[in-house]
């Protein structure tokens, strides 16, 4: 039986090749299968890229959050932030290095660390550079441009604890120094106790390995922080009573106050949000418009999102798609009958602290126009009356 | 069986004992070798020794295609490694190796890891602390003539040590329990 049905789908697939052949007809039949898909040709949302140096791909893309639907970024369209490239990495080759304040220094393969039990989170992944443009008082014109070093992801691998239960870390262990494998070797200190809940070793995103661009094969996950601490290529951990004060924990990375001071780990990203249709580039009829965009914390759970359609006297609250995730993207969304009037639209949003997103000036008021990272401002749009929506 | 890994599984937090018994054991010789980074007391640093003077000449060959002649620095994307000693609290604050960053060891660190930025880890350890020396001594924090040594360079106070204080943003103080 088997081998007869066998027998007529080959017969039929010859003779479909034959008509194919002969047919002079467009074949109604649509395309053939492929085994790793690609979207339509009609689709063009990309990444805007901005390369920094000479050298390849030292610098960061940004995704395109105006064409996202939903709270998932593909891993295609996931934003980047580079300091030395990409590195081409075999698997095979590739070692994590546990050692330092350890009872036993170990290497781990990572076919070894897919053996530990194993965990998938979707969190947002956001640079604590993200939206400088808008608190220097330079905002970008899309939505792209100032906030799009945002993404969200499942990502999925073993909880950095089990890992390190093997190598047994010492009491005295206050930080973990996180290497990764690219060309610069950049390096972060993490306060261990902080984050050691949550903490994943991840090589897994949306379903598949890693991007090399996230960090193939190997990387860490810490959700709620800065994007820089989320080290790819990771292949060291060092277990040490002190940070080591890495360039991209002085130099980078930290805040520069108007008192001339600077505060240094400033970990968390703090809750914010942005409208993302209607936004700057984009234009809008008169009429019924749905106003929808992100926000996300890394305090936990985004409790409200507020939207105002009249240059911000009054607010009304916006839907928030559920399920709401711990450390997720909450996508929201506010109907709009719009009159054709000229107008500013803006959220704003409050996260499960009770914390409110602050307004730019309340922003500059506490941290001054020149922090360099973690603004989180609101974001107003401006309107035209020809429905032309502006960065302002 | 379920009630027996629960079990096994408290104790291995706890007490953080070896549990799947994963990884491989790596000797202290292999560690020292793949450990690259220096503390700001100087722990990691190797040693060696470099002036200023021997800096200049390696300067000019691998970093100043970058960073300038006398690390003026090339547009945004070559930063200035000299100027802005005083500017911080000034309305235009400029951030450079010699008025922002607290730590003479980060230099060291940095240079011998990721610089030249094509050709990273191709210093030697003199070689890093020459450079290392010839970028401080075009701050003005070191003579020309000073040497750094693994135990010299930890002692060099860089102007902004002091520029640095932990995070003051109330929500995280919050979460963080600080």
């Amino acid at each position: 039986m088997k081998d007869r049905r066998k027998f007529l789908a080959l017969s039929a697939g010859l003779l479909g090749s034959t008509a194919c052949n002969t047919n002079k007809a467009k074949s109604e039949s649509g395309a053939h299968m492929r085994p790793y898909g690609l979207r339509s040709p009609h689709e063009k949302t990309a990444r805007v890229l901005r390369e920094l140096t000479a050298s390849p791909g030292t610098g960061s893309s940004r995704t395109p959050l105006q064409d996202l639907l939903g709270t998932i970024t593909p891993s295609e369209l996931h934003y980047e932030r580079h300091h030395a490239g990409v590195p081409d990495i075999d698997p095979a080759q590739h070692e994590l290095l546990i050692h330092g304040l350890v009872e036993q220094p170990l290497s781990f393969t990572v076919a070894v660390l897919r053996r530990f039990p194993s965990t998938s989170r979707t969190c947002f992944l956001e640079c604590s550079g993200n939206v400088i443009g808008d608190l220097r008082g330079n905002p970008p014109p899309t939505v792209q441009d100032s906030h799009g070093l945002l993404s969200c992801t499942e990502w999925t691998g073993v909880l950095l604890k089990l890992v390190l239960a093997e190598a047994r870390v010492k009491p005295e262990a206050k930080w973990l120094i996180a290497e990764g494998a690219d060309a610069c070797r950049m390096a972060r200190s993490i306060p261990l106790a902080e984050v050691l809940d949550e903490a994943l070793l991840v090589y897994g995103q949306n379903g598949e390995a890693l991007r090399p661009e996230q960090g193939y094969p190997l990387r860490l996950i810490l959700p709620g922080y800065e994007g820089n601490m989320n080290v790819k290529w990771l292949h060291r951990l060092q277990a040490a009573d002190a940070p080591a004060m890495s360039v991209k924990e002085t130099a980078n990375y930290t805040e520069l106050l108007p008192s001339g001071k600077a505060e240094i780990f400033t970990f968390l990203i703090e809750a914010r949000s942005v409208i993302t249709w209607p936004s700057g580039g984009q234009q809008i009829p008169a009429g019924f418009n749905e106003i929808t965009g992100l926000a996300w914390t890394g305090t936990g759970k985004i409790r409200r999102v507020e939207v105002s359609t009249d240059n911000g006297q009054t607010w009304a609250d916006a839907t928030l798609q559920e399920p709401i995730l711990d450390k997720g993207i909450v996508r929201f969304r506010f109907p709009w009958q719009w009159d054709g009037k000229e107008t500013v639209i803006q959220s704003r949003c409050t996260d499960e602290t009770g914390f409110v997103q602050p307004s730019r000036d309340e922003f500059i008021a506490l941290r001054g126009v020149n922090a360099g990272y973690h603004y989180n401002g609101i974001k107003p749009w401006l309107v035209k009356a020809d429905g032309h929506v502006l960065a302002v | 069986m379920c009630w027996r890994f629960s079990f096994l599984f408290l104790i291995t937090l706890s007490g953080q004992d070896k549990r799947f018994g994963f990884g491989q054991p790596v000797p202290a010789e292999e560690t020292r070798k793949r450990d690259i980074t220096v503390f700001p007391n100087g722990r990691g640093l190797p040693p060696g020794r470099g002036t200023a003077k021997a800096g200049a000449s390696i300067y000019a060959s691998k970093c100043a295609e970058c960073h300038n002649d006398r690390g003026e620095g090339r547009e945004n994307q070559y930063p200035a490694l000299v100027g802005g000693i005083g500017s911080l609290a000034s309305p235009k604050p400029k951030k450079s190796v010699g008025s922002y960053w607290p730590y003479a060891t980060t230099l060291w660190d940095h240079i011998h890891r990721a610089m030249p930025f094509d050709h990273p880890r191709s210093l030697n350890a003199d070689e890093v602390y020459a450079v290392t020396a010839f970028v401080l001594h075009l701050n003005g924090i070191v003579g020309e003539t000073e040497e750094l040594n693994e135990k010299s360079l930890p002692r060099v106070k860089m102007p902004n040590r002091d520029g640095f204080i932990p995070e003051t943003r109330p929500f995280q103080k919050k979460r963080l329990g600080r």
